[in-house]
């Protein structure tokens, strides 16, 4: 398979990480990198990689996919609406098992209620088509990889005069988050592994705030063992080499410095930015993005009416702190009793590489 | 956070396209790029191509590896 | 002619009545089971099944049973009663013994065509002919429209183990090969496709199929096969952490070894999922002794089934009950048994 094999050739890993064992062994300090990205939480296990590099070199994975952070009351909306009969709700896979308050939409499903997974959201609109008396209620969720093949699917939904198409938006936008963490000081973190996908929409500029200042170095990355490793290789040089922090792209043959201006136009075109509450983070200033007001048919929130359940969160889930990498998931009093990989409350055992089912699953 | 994967652009139909890797091929939306042809490599997530890779770049980031594991 | 609906009203459909123990339903037993099925045991048509006693002296009974509810009914590769026949000979088979007996027993939604039904026993018969199994009893209920999906079939199978065979995990030891005989995945891309789930084109078939004759030559090859089973739901992965399971030893396999065929490995990383996870339906998970590994495997790639027979891994005595895999760059990581059902991920 092109541009995938050839990057996970073995030799030239295997080299790679000794090289980069070589560069940290007469550094005194540990090298903290944070993945802030699933997808590269699952390429670093699914290789076998944390454990090749040398002990003071720390990968820390950080808030996770945008499915893991969607919060229960995002969740309990969205159950309210599978509860109604008129309405089918269409969701990528990921949302299934992901906790509201008191339900999922697995549990839900069990229960009679009409919920379809979908690879794409365009797919979403066939179903609108073939079920004309049914409200179609699509979970948009995802960072900016995904929030443009939202934005295009209900820009196609309104040119096709689709009616009963809606969108519960509950999309996110990646730096404010990255922003919160490092405000926090608790937080250390000597270089960010950015996500190569979301990156290929918005470009490097949207990151360059952050060796400005605060000094630490960023390399976006992509997601074949390969990448990652030269991806950590170029961190552990700026922060070995003392060389004044920058954003690098190692993803080179996705990431341009500009993005994909179309893809960000369109996205800019139908949503608008919004204070947005993150499971285990809490509320991030203009972090979310909601549909404007020109698309306002589309909203499911504007018009469908539905009884939600009041939010109940639980308080003792120490998720945030996790995140932050500043409490270990055996701190907290929930894990391994109330919450395991089948039960989840928090965001780090809802993703399956998430730190606390890796805990649960691999006694880390 | 993203799952994208690079897939081979194999038919262009108006706003669609088709698109295959080792054998299996689906139909994709090609709206977030302008001007992709047949023959390309497009990055597809969730039925969207979002980039079309870059050929060259791919080549230069093996020879960088290269270089660097000497 | 054609009703309001569009649906022609002259095709032939199993009716509530067809179950309800009269005429209609002696019927459909005649015309569609035993016709078909044609044995003497079943002929005689007893309420069960009177076999004559065939246990040789030292011998053992195996004795199995699974019920079928694939949706679509037919896919590329194989139909559901194909996988009802060859699901219940590979179990009897990995036990080591030679499968003989089967019982078939269908719940049918009321409304489906006749003819689909036909193909269905039709196809049934054909492989249990081939495989010299005979199915000498039977049941047939018929339920409401909605109270089940199409059809349903359960089947139960009887074998005889050989009083030299003595396959058990308990003989397991640090050191034994793990051998797999095809490569994996293909059944669950086949179902995934055939349902159209996700608007996937691809051309892999099911690889449904009996394994009794594969395991046949393997046991005549050695004495020295210590377990065997057949990986299906739940794939590779929950069958090797079913191996391990209780017991005193681990499995390590090499990812690299696994013999995948490139569509699987294309679907699995577009939607985001793992191959080792996805369905079989004629593979066969043997572990053997490191001595006679070498034998064997040539046996199984003498087989037509078992062409693409790898030595995929060993038993290992720590982690015990842990199943790890040696990625291609060195690494290693822990494979669970499937959780819940793979689902298309965007992250």
């Amino acid at each position: 398979m092109k541009y995938i094999d050839e990057f996970r050739n073995p030799e030239l890993t295997k080299k790679l990480i000794a090289k980069i064992s070589g560069m940290v062994s007469d550094y005194k300090k540990d090298i903290k990198l944070m993945e802030v990205c699933g997808t590269h939480t699952v390429a670093i296990s699914r290789a076998g990689l944390r454990k090749l590099f040398p002990p003071n070199l720390k990968l820390l994975s950080g808030p996770g996919c945008p499915v893991c952070v969607t919060p229960n009351n995002y969740l309990d909306r969205a159950i309210a609406y599978c509860r109604k009969n008129d309405v089918i709700v269409i969701t990528f896979g990921d949302m299934m098992k992901v906790p509201g308050s008191t339900s999922s939409l697995e549990k839900e499903k069990s229960r009679g209620a009409d919920i379809r997974v979908i690879y794409s959201p365009i797919d979403a609109l066939k179903i609108a088509n073939d079920n004309p008396k049914k409200k179609i209620i699509f979970l948009g969720v995802g960072f900016e990889t995904t929030s443009p093949t939202i934005a295009a699917t209900i820009k196609t939904a309104e040119a096709g005069n689709i009616k009963n198409f809606l969108v519960q938006s509950g999309h996110k936008v990646i730096p404010p988050a990255m922003e919160t963490l490092l405000a926090d000081k608790e937080v250390k973190v000597d270089g960010f592994i950015c996500p190569g996908h979301v990156s290929t929409i918005i470009g490097s500029i949207p990151y360059e705030f952050i060796p400005k200042k605060y000094n630490i170095p960023c390399v976006i990355v992509g997601f074949e063992p390969l990448d990652v490793v030269e991806g950590v290789y170029m961190l552990v040089k700026q922060i070995v080499e003392g060389e004044k922090a920058s954003v690098q792209v190692q993803y080179t043959r996705s990431v341009k410095r500009e993005g994909n201006p179309k893809a960000v136009v369109l996205m800019g075109e139908v949503f608008e930015r919004e204070n947005s509450n993150w499971r285990g983070l809490g509320m991030i200033s203009q972090s979310g993005l909601k549909i404007r007001k020109e698309f306002s048919a589309f909203d499911a929130v504007k018009n469908i009416e539905v009884k939600v359940e009041p939010t109940k969160e639980n308080r003792q889930c120490i998720c945030g702190e996790v995140l932050r990498g500043v409490k270990s998931p055996l701190q907290c009093k929930l894990f391994g009793k109330m919450c395991t990989p089948e039960n989840p409350i928090g965001a780090c055992m809802v993703s399956s590489e998430g730190t606390c089912a890796a805990y649960y699953k691999y006694g880390e | 956070m993203c799952l994208a994967i690079p897939m081979k652009v194999v038919k262009i139909e108006g706003p669609s396209g088709i698109v295959e890797l080792g054998g299996v091929k689906r139909n994709i939306n090609l709206e977030l790029l302008d001007g992709v042809r047949v023959g390309e490599y497009v990055i597809v997530h969730a039925g969207f191509a979002i980039q079309k890779i870059d050929d060259k770049e791919a080549e230069e980031t093996i020879e960088i590896l290269k270089e660097i594991a000497k | 002619m054609r009703n309001k609906k569009g649906t022609s009203t002259n095709i032939r459909r199993v009716l509530l009545a067809h179950g309800d123990g009269g005429k209609l339903m002696h019927q459909l037993i005649e015309e569609v089971f035993r016709k078909k099925f044609n044995n003497e045991i079943l002929n005689e048509l007893n309420d069960s099944a009177v076999i004559k006693s065939f246990l040789p002296k030292n011998s053992k009974l195996s004795f199995t049973t699974d019920s079928y509810v694939v949706n679509p009914l037919f896919f590329p590769g194989g139909d559901i009663g194909k996988l009802a026949i060859c699901g219940t000979i590979n179990d009897l088979a990995v036990t080591g013994a030679k499968p003989l007996y089967i019982s078939s027993a269908f719940i049918i939604e009321e409304g489906l065509e006749y003819k689909i039904l036909e193909k269905i026993t039709d196809s049934m018969a054909r492989i249990a002919r081939q495989e010299n199994v005979k199915i000498v009893t039977g049941d047939v209920k018929v339920v409401e429209k909605g109270s089940a999906d199409k059809l349903f079939i359960n089947t139960s199978g009887i074998g005889v183990i050989g009083k030299d065979i003595n396959l058990s995990q308990k003989t397991i030891v640090a050191g034994d090969k793990v051998i797999v005989s095809g490569s994996i995945g293909e059944h669950g891309l086949a179902i995934l496709s055939a349902r159209g789930n996700f608007d996937f084109q691809s051309k892999t078939r099911s690889d449904c199929a009996s394994l009794a004759g594969l395991i046949a030559q393997m046991l005549k090859t050695s004495k020295n096969i210590k377990f065997m089973r057949d990986p299906t739901r739940g794939g590779l992965a929950t069958t090797l952490n079913e191996i391990v399971g209780g017991m005193d030893f681990g499995i390590s396999i090499n990812e690299k070894d696994v013999p995948i065929k490139e569509e699987v490995k294309a679907i699995c990383e577009i939607l985001g999922f793992d191959p080792l996870y996805m369905a079989n339906e004629g593979k066969i998970v043997a572990i053997v002794s490191n001595k006679d590994a070498d034998t064997i495997l040539k046996a199984m790639r003498n087989h037509p089934l078992g062409k693409n027979s790898r030595i995929i891994g060993e038993v290992i005595k720590t982690p015990k009950q842990k199943v790890i895999s040696k990625t291609k760059i060195g690494g290693t990581r822990i494979i669970e048994m499937l959780t819940s059902a793979q689902l298309p991920r965007i992250c």
